[in-house]
């Protein structure tokens, strides 16, 4: 395997959140019957976690799963494991209609950290993120200004973001601009 | 004259002074002070011109709905225009600008359009300016331009910056006044969570200034006590500087907070925008005052009559030293006591009811001022200020009585409730006899998506006028808002506001009630927009009977103040003169936002480097450190060309066509689509999408393919490769990537819904290099890995396998008719692997190549693009692709309608190459003509060019056209003109005009 770099490069900003590059990720799609007996169990080989409700996202000393749709899981692991687990999830799968793909390169993930970090992301995204209304492990696919994007609470002050990777230095930039210095709005 | 008092002004410190200047005018001002009451304590009365007349106009109001005072604020980057003076507060070093004048606000040239207003009546636009024809571009439309406008455009990129702020919360209270500030504490205290936004930077509205007890409170103490209780409820945010602009569709409103106005320069946004999902909205939003419509009523110096006491109260201000005070209702007589008690000459109380008011009045008359019933005013005397008012009685004609000199009015003609937010959304309005007003009408409230009422209208914006009624129903209106947001109510006791009685308004439409011509046309009713009660009366009579019709004909109501003020009086003098009721006439649309709001604010952080998203491939970086000339596709930035040394940028387009075809060359190609299809039946899926057979292709292998909608015509192309028995991966057009994806996903899920099949957008997984040219197995084999020879990798295969230190997949497809191999790795190596190909290529001599290059080395070829040759009319079979359209298949997207008679008629379009007779290049999009014109005697065409370029292979121009029966017509030549004035002659050719037989990408 050849230099492998992430979207970003390890780029970071801090204003009244810090905004930050989470480098290389594995991810994997995960598509097929949420409640059928072998993609849970694919799940269950690639990340660790049974499969989450909707709108959540859950962790696991392996990995993470998040759930992206009615018929749609995200795997996430270490980077340089991706090629194992799909190969396991795969297995698991057997003859079962389903469809388990790599896109760790297709995207980028950031961190968005800090006590105002419910705060710079509600000035980009149409989401409540009230404490009352999102809490720890909430997960939205929604958009970040003019993307899409689908970010989760990893605990009371941070958010983890995915987005797609032609697009990681537009999140990065809008997500520095909303978190610039004394534009704090004080709502939350 | 206007000035100062040493006492009142309960809003300002005088222990903080602030400088400022109006047109190069050094003044001074207070902390707390609005631009338009510090002009007036600096006697500034005359503030701007009108818009049509270039009448003197001075400030009339106190708040939002102020016609008259608008200026250009600020300088250089922090220029704006037509800034409201009543609605902007004071700081240190603010430079306003008078509007629309020239050349000074004093004396000023425009104000002979006054002398011939009786040549400028309603319509005189539409009347004048009809004919001649050609005048209109020439004469009419250059005169008016110039004469258009209040202030001027800035010059300068904002300096500031704005954002945007998304909330959800379960009630939306929309003023700060007394009602707003009852109804949000009754609704907060059943849990529901309150917002409660005031557009002024304090709170309480005009309650302090008015007066009156509130459980057992003055106005004030009141407010302030409730101001402290609700910042102490968790589940409450009062937000003030904050104005609810506009209410939609689903409870969604708007909010436009003014953070830094007041402190220009200030670390953070200039101006936020609230955009909040309420389950309900209160609207508390209060009343605005009309004015009088009598004769004189816009010199400067006749304000109305709340302002005036605002002015007193709220900035120690004294709008004049001798006052007469015009009424038709007994709010006036408020200020005719307050100005009193504040040692101003109150000259006379004329109120036009012949039997006068209430309570209010006998203590007027207790303080020793003069109340004449039945009286009117006839006429105010002055230029640009105040001189005299002619006294008339009111049932007259305006035959003056008396003329007494003084030097301000105040005007009421009774209260408007503030309904715009009410209205926004299609709640209803009803018109009240009595009060003479139109209210909301409850039973008829906006709804939301379950059909119930959103909003909920209370205080003086719900037609309840004295304090009492206020009291009692804001109580109920936040106890209604809070159960309709699903909270159950909790035990409160009720706000309770001593009585105060009045004596009930008599409406007075134009004063006095029978002017005559000469005073109706000086009686103005839209300040803004110069609009007289002559004007309206005018439209009436010509035929303008719906109020829709007469705004548009006279601009009533049009301004940058949308009719504040002069939307009822306007439309009662319509009613009057048509003899109908005010409620059949009826109100115009009330449309957001309910005062202007900043296009900076609006565009949110959407400026500079995050205008738009900009889609980066991971080469790109590089590409911009080795001189790419920018190509936007889509939101992807793509090089066109790499320009080197002394080039411009054809050269560079010119040598890397060249390279590719002696040499190598290097292409990113990442942007194309990639989409993974896959299931068990997945092959019967792409046979319905693309028009030719993907079934059949066998692993390993390669197929281009045509796809296209359910009306024929073409909407993407690309290769398709088949990965194994039940997986597929499908290119697509850069544009097409996330449009095919939807596409597929569409008829998955709404007409397949049944077949098993899965897609994947894996399009960013993969950097995606061609490696094109004569030597490109060679710069490849130096890396090692892989067999690449002709009979491992043939044409139209792919395989996956090593390249050097690389996991890649290899395509073997060629767009350009070269040997080809197009390269998938990873993304996050597709710059290392990219570096790696040029570094081997150097021996080779490798070049990076853009858009621009491929095009040129496709259309040589004679191979089509989506978007040149196709536009959303063309089907394949236009384009000579029948070979790509299966005769087998039963069905595919569009085969139905490529049978219709029109689209299987030999008439049509078709593609063709074009060769200039003398080898320059056809102008693109040119249409080559044929005999004759249509009915509309333009000339006939037969065909266009599609695609035209300089090829540097063959030292010509070559291109590709749709031509009338084009096929058929070989040899013949046809004429194209060109905007240029030129003519160009083109010989219809084989669009493929570089090794016909495929023998190079072969190798």
């Amino acid at each position: 395997m050849s230099e492998a770099v992430s979207a970003l490069g390890g780029a970071r900003f801090e204003g009244l959140a810090v905004v930050e590059d989470c480098g290389l990720s594995g991810m994997i799609t995960l598509r097929g019957d949420l409640s059928a007996a072998a993609v849970k169990k694919a799940a269950l080989a690639g990340s660790g976690c049974a499969v989450p409700g909707e709108r959540k996202a859950v962790v696991s000393d392996k990995g993470a799963l998040l759930w992206m749709s009615p018929d749609e899981l995200l795997v996430l692991c270490p980077y340089d494991e991706v090629g194992a687990r799909v190969a396991a999830m795969t297995k698991a799968l057997g003859k079962a209609h389903a469809l388990a793909v790599n896109v760790s390169d297709a995207r980028a993930v950031l961190r968005l950290s800090g006590p105002k970090a419910r705060e710079v992301l509600a000035k980009l995204s149409p989401v409540d993120l009230s404490p009352e209304a999102f809490g720890v492990g909430d997960l939205r696919r929604s958009r970040i200004a003019q993307v899409a994007a689908a970010y989760w609470l990893e605990d009371e002050e941070s958010f983890r973001i995915i987005c797609f990777r032609s697009v990681a230095e537009y999140v990065f930039g809008v997500l520095k601009v909303a978190a610039a210095k004394g534009s704090a709005v004080g709502y939350f | 004259m206007s000035a100062r008092l040493a006492t009142y002004g309960r809003l300002i410190d005088r222990t903080s002074k602030l400088d400022f200047t109006f047109d190069g005018k050094p003044m001074m001002g207070f902390e707390g002070d609005t631009l338009a009451s510090a002009l007036l304590a600096n006697d500034q009365m005359l503030v701007g011109r009108s818009f049509k007349y270039h009448r003197p106009r001075g400030v009339v109001a106190s708040g939002a709905e102020e016609p008259n005072a608008l200026v250009n604020l600020g300088e250089g980057a922090r220029f704006e225009p037509n800034q409201r003076a009543t609605t902007t507060e004071l700081f240190g070093g603010l430079a306003a600008r008078s509007q629309n004048h020239w050349p000074t606000l004093e004396f000023d040239v425009g104000q002979v359009n006054s002398y011939l207003a009786r040549f400028l009546p309603a319509g005189f636009y539409y009347k004048m300016f009809m004919y001649p024809r050609s005048f209109w571009k020439h004469v009419y439309e250059p005169f008016i331009r110039q004469s258009a406008g209040l202030g001027q455009p800035p010059k300068e990129r904002d300096a500031d910056t704005y954002e945007h702020f998304h909330v959800h919360t379960d009630v939306v209270v929309a003023g700060g006044g007394v009602a707003g500030l009852i109804a949000a504490k009754a609704a907060a205290q059943s849990g529901a969570r309150v917002l409660v936004l005031e557009q002024n930077a304090h709170w309480g509205g005009r309650a302090p200034v008015d007066g009156g007890r509130i459980d057992d409170w003055p106005t004030d103490g009141f407010v302030e006590r409730l101001v402290k209780e609700l910042e102490g409820m968790a589940n409450v945010t009062l937000r003030a500087r904050c104005m609810v602009s506009g209410l939609y569709d689903h409870g969604y409103v708007l909010g436009y907070e003014r953070v830094s106005d007041h402190v220009p320069g200030a670390e953070g946004p200039r101006h936020r925008l609230w955009r909040i999902r309420a389950k309900q909205v209160i609207v508390a939003t209060g009343a605005i005052e009309r004015p009088l419509a009598f004769a004189g009523n816009d010199v400067p110096g006749v304000m109305l009559a709340s302002a005036m006491r605002d002015y007193l109260v709220n900035w120690g201000v004294a709008a004049g030293e001798r006052v007469i005070v015009a009424t038709n209702n007994d709010d006036a007589y408020r200020t005719a006591i307050t100005l009193k008690k504040a040692g101003v000459e109150v000259l006379r109380i004329l109120d036009a009811r012949e039997t006068g008011g209430g309570a209010l009045m006998e203590e007027a008359r207790r303080l020793g001022i003069r109340i004449d019933c039945g009286r009117a005013v006839g006429k105010v005397t002055g230029g640009k200020r105040v001189k005299a008012v002619q006294i008339c009685a009111h049932q007259g004609a305006g035959g003056a009585l008396e003329e007494v000199a003084c030097d301000a009015v105040a005007m009421s003609g009774g209260w408007s409730p503030a309904v715009h937010l009410w209205s926004h959304c299609g709640g209803k309005l009803t018109w009240d006899d009595t009060a003479a007003m139109f209210r909301p009408d409850e039973s008829r409230a906006p709804t939301g998506a379950d059909g119930k009422p959103m909003a909920v209208a209370t205080g003086a914006a719900n037609g309840a006028m004295t304090l009492e009624a206020i009291a009692a129903d804001a109580f109920a209106a936040g106890r209604k808002a809070a159960q309709a947001a699903g909270f159950k109510l909790k035990r409160a006791s009720a706000v309770k506001a001593d009585p105060a009685p009045e004596s009930a308004i008599e409406p007075v439409w134009m004063m006095p009630a029978r002017a005559r011509v000469g005073l109706r046309a000086k009686a103005w009713l839209d300040y803004q927009n110069d609009v007289k009660v002559s004007d309206v009366q005018l439209a009436a009579r010509e035929g303008y009977e719906s109020v829709e019709h007469t705004k548009r004909y006279t601009t009533l109501g049009m301004a940058t103040d949308q009719g504040k003020l002069s939307n009822i009086n306007g439309l009662a003098v319509l009613a009057d003169t048509l003899g109908a009721a005010i409620p059949a006439v009826g109100t115009t649309t009330f449309r957001p936002p309910y005062t202007p709001i900043s296009m900076g604010a609006i565009g949110g952080e959407a400026r500079g480097e995050v205008f738009q998203p900009l889609r980066r491939t991971p080469m790109y970086d590089w590409h911009a450190a080795h001189g790419a000339d920018w190509e936007p596709v889509g939101q992807w930035r793509r090089p066109f060309a790499y320009v080197q040394g002394g080039e411009d940028v054809h050269q560079a387009v010119n040598r890397e066509v060249k390279n590719v075809r002696q040499g190598v060359g290097l292409l990113d190609v990442s942007t194309l689509g990639k989409l993974l299809v896959k299931g068990p039946d997945a092959g019967r899926f792409l046979d319905m999408l693309y028009t030719n057979m993907m079934s059949t292709l066998k692993p390993g292998k390669c197929r281009y393919g045509l796809m296209c909608n359910e009306n024929g015509f073409l909407i993407d192309d690309g290769v398709v490769a088949r990965i194994d028995e039940e997986t597929f991966l499908c290119h697509t057009t850069t544009g097409g990537a996330d449009r095919i994806h939807a596409h597929m996903e569409e008829w998955l899920q709404t007409e397949w819904w049944d077949w098993k099949v899965y897609t994947a957008n894996l399009t960013e997984q993969f950097a995606q290099i061609a490696v094109v040219g004569p030597k490109a197995r060679q710069v490849l084999e130096k890396l090692g890995g892989m067999d690449l020879s002709k009979e491992a990798l043939p044409f139209m295969d792919w395989k996956d396998g090593a390249i050097g230190n690389f996991q890649a997949r290899v395509f073997r497809i060629s767009f350009s008719g070269e040997l080809s191999f197009e390269i998938a790795v990873p993304a996050s190596q597709g710059l290392a692997f990219w570096e790696t190909l040029m570094e081997a290529g150097r021996e080779f001599g490798i070049m990076p190549y853009g858009t621009e290059a491929l095009h040129v080395l496709r259309a040589e070829k004679g191979f089509i693009m989506i978007g040149d040759e196709t536009d959303g009319t063309v089907i394949p079979q236009d384009l000579g692709l029948g070979w790509a359209i299966s005769k087998k298949k039963d069905d595919y997207l569009g085969k139905r309608a490529q049978e219709r008679s029109f689209m299987a008629s030999p008439d049509r379009w078709k593609l063709v190459g074009l060769e200039t007779t003398d080898g320059s290049v056809l102008p693109d999009g040119a249409y080559a003509v044929a005999e004759g014109s249509n009915a509309n005697g333009q000339r006939n065409t037969q065909g266009r060019v599609t695609s035209t370029y300089y090829s540097p292979t063959l030292g010509r121009g070559i291109a590709m056209g749709l031509v009338h029966r084009g096929p058929d017509r070989m040899g013949e030549v046809i004429e194209f003109p060109g905007t240029d004035g030129k003519t160009y002659s083109a010989k219809i050719v084989d669009p493929v005009v570089y090794d016909k037989d495929g023998e190079k990408q072969n190798v």
